[in-house]
């Protein structure tokens, strides 16, 4: 059942197209980033800048502290990836393979919170961290999150399918119940765990909403909102100074995503 | 198994338990306890029953909230769903060249939403942006999409249905691996054509994945935020005033806790009516998936 040429031609063609719609946008915005204002002013639309002027992204490093947000940022992203590891294993071999009352009950439990965004949580979120004082602290950032009922319900998944005889032998080697979890069975999860980690990686990094609502002052303000308050600085035609600030954003995730697209890939294809 | 201790379970789940319980179960409790009163963060609360709900509702804005977000809702699945569908169709081909294609298209999903969204600002701008040049050209005049109340919202979709067709694609494209070639194979033998096996084998044993993008990608964009904050914040004339951009004005600019419970209570509601769909559907693929 082979292709016909013309057919695979016309394939092609409608890729390139594709390609042209998804690329094209991020082609502007780097483009755009090396022009200067009397440029855009002159020639708003003018598709290559006259030469590369990096005066757009000095803007940027002078205007917000790209590097401490830059920090902040990847380290609540990396804490909050790593806690729902770490707290993950043991929850969802407690679901998967001990048997104790209350186990369907507690199951029920981690199902219901996966129906529950952080959308519909934060006004009562917000006032609990306002009346214990976290507000603004890296602590209403990361321990909202610190436990991912998705996670766990994957870790279960993934530990259904180990063999119980695995857990007995390592049991009779003497091996405490915590080592099974973190030395025995975590290394065999290896591809879960690391997509797990990856999409939870890039979803806070990338995370927008959360920050806004319990932040207000810079000491924990994330990157993407230092990067959507660079527009709300400036007047309209700014533009090359925005996508300058968008380009920081997005180089760090771009470069994650090309070298290790394949987990990210898997872990939202899922098994098919 | 047996635990070791009757308290290693517990011990094991605690941590996990307590946090969602805190930060999940509880909270919609406490969204339903404050949506009864009228509180200001400043002076104390005062009972005023279902007063909240009765003013969200007056004058049908509660409808109309719930309705736009629908309508956002719809454009983004119906876009995600055609355009990732006819996506994976096209780029499940070898060879590097499509590789390449289909990494460019799933990568807006990757990137945040705050670089979409500014990207794309930018992009529509009437001044500079490529798509008022492009108005321009035809005779369109100034063009201001986002100016526009008619035209605000389904912008902000077209918006969405960018960033998020690499999702649907990549899901469908995984579906697509689950078609055996020996069934496209014995369909081509019959004399069915490209079309004919789409529609007769290839279109049903794909019916659980599309069942699965269209609940996931209703729920997520029933939550979108970001393109409305960034992008409108909720104008012109409330045009592209989402649900949970709604919920965020009650309590951060109206400072009305009372008001914004209320509606995170009705939001809730609606989610999960949508959120049981999913449920059910990812049964059914869970079912499919150990056949």
């Amino acid at each position: 059942m082979r292709e016909s040429r013309a057919r695979y031609l016309a394939a092609l063609a409608l890729a390139c197209v594709a390609a042209a719609a998804w690329l094209l946008p991020y082609a502007w915005m780097v483009l755009t980033s090396f022009k200067t204002l009397p440029e855009i002013v002159a020639h708003p639309t003018a598709p290559l800048p006259e030469h590369l002027d990096t005066g757009a992204y000095r803007v940027v490093f002078a205007t917000i502290p790209v590097a401490r947000y830059m920090g902040v940022t990847i380290f609540m992203a990396l804490a909050i990836a790593a806690l729902q590891i770490a707290l993950a294993l043991p929850a969802g071999y407690a679901l998967a393979k001990l048997r104790y009352a209350g186990r369907g009950f507690t199951f029920g439990v981690v199902l219901a919170c996966l129906l529950v965004p952080a959308q519909a949580t934060f006004v009562p979120v917000f006032l609990l961290f306002a009346k214990a004082r976290l507000v603004d602290t890296m602590t209403a950032l990361v321990l909202p999150f610190a436990a991912s009922a998705l996670g766990t319900f994957l870790v279960r998944q993934a530990l259904l399918g180990i063999p119980d005889e695995m857990i007995e032998a390592a049991r009779m080697d003497g091996a405490s119940e915590w080592t099974i979890v973190y030395r025995v069975l975590a290394p065999m999860l290896k591809p879960t765990l690391v997509s797990l980690f990856l999409v939870s990686f890039v979803f806070h990094y990338n995370d927008y909403f959360w920050p806004l609502v319990m932040t207000t002052d810079d000491d924990v303000r994330t990157l993407p909102l230092g990067v959507a308050l660079l527009r709300e600085q400036g007047t309209g035609v700014r533009w090359h100074i925005v996508m300058a600030g968008n380009v920081v954003l997005s180089l760090p995730v771009l470069a994650l995503f090309a070298v290790a697209q394949k987990h990210l890939v898997r872990a939202v294809g899922g098994r098919g | 198994m047996r635990p070791r201790a009757p308290w290693h379970p517990w011990a094991m789940l605690g941590p996990t338990l307590a946090l969602l319980v805190v930060f999940f179960l509880l909270p919609i409790g406490v969204a339903a306890c404050a949506s009864v009163f009228s509180w200001d963060m400043l002076t104390p609360p005062r009972y005023v029953g279902a007063a909240n709900y009765a003013a969200l509702a007056a004058h049908g804005q509660l409808l109309a909230i719930a309705l736009r977000t629908l309508g956002y809702s719809a454009i983004v699945v119906a876009g995600t769903m055609t355009l990732g569908l006819g996506l994976a169709l096209l780029l499940d081909r070898p060879g590097r060249f499509f590789g390449f294609v289909r990494a460019s298209v799933f990568s807006a999903y990757v990137v945040s939403w705050v670089a979409v969204a500014l990207l794309w600002m930018g992009l529509l701008d009437g001044n500079a942006g490529v798509v008022g040049w492009v108005a321009r050209q035809v005779g369109a005049g100034s063009l201001s999409l986002l100016g526009d109340p008619r035209w605000a919202l389904p912008t902000l979709a077209v918006v969405g249905v960018w960033k998020l067709t690499g999702y649907s694609m990549i899901v469908f494209l995984a579906g697509l691996q689950g078609v055996p070639r020996s069934l496209l194979e014995a369909a081509a033998l019959d004399g069915a054509g490209a079309l004919g096996r789409f529609r007769h084998v290839t279109m049903p044993l794909l019916l659980p994945t599309a069942s699965f993008v269209a609940t996931t990608s209703l729920v997520t964009s029933f939550q979108a935020f970001d393109v409305v904050r960034i992008m409108t914040q909720g104008g012109p004339a409330r045009g592209t005033e989402l649900f949970v951009y709604a919920i965020y004005e009650q309590i951060f600019l109206n400072l009305s806790v009372g008001r914004a419970s209320a509606l995170t209570v009705v939001f809730f509601v609606l989610l999960l009516a949508v959120a049981g769909l999913q449920l059910r559907v990812w049964r059914a693929r869970g079912a499919g998936a150990a056949r």
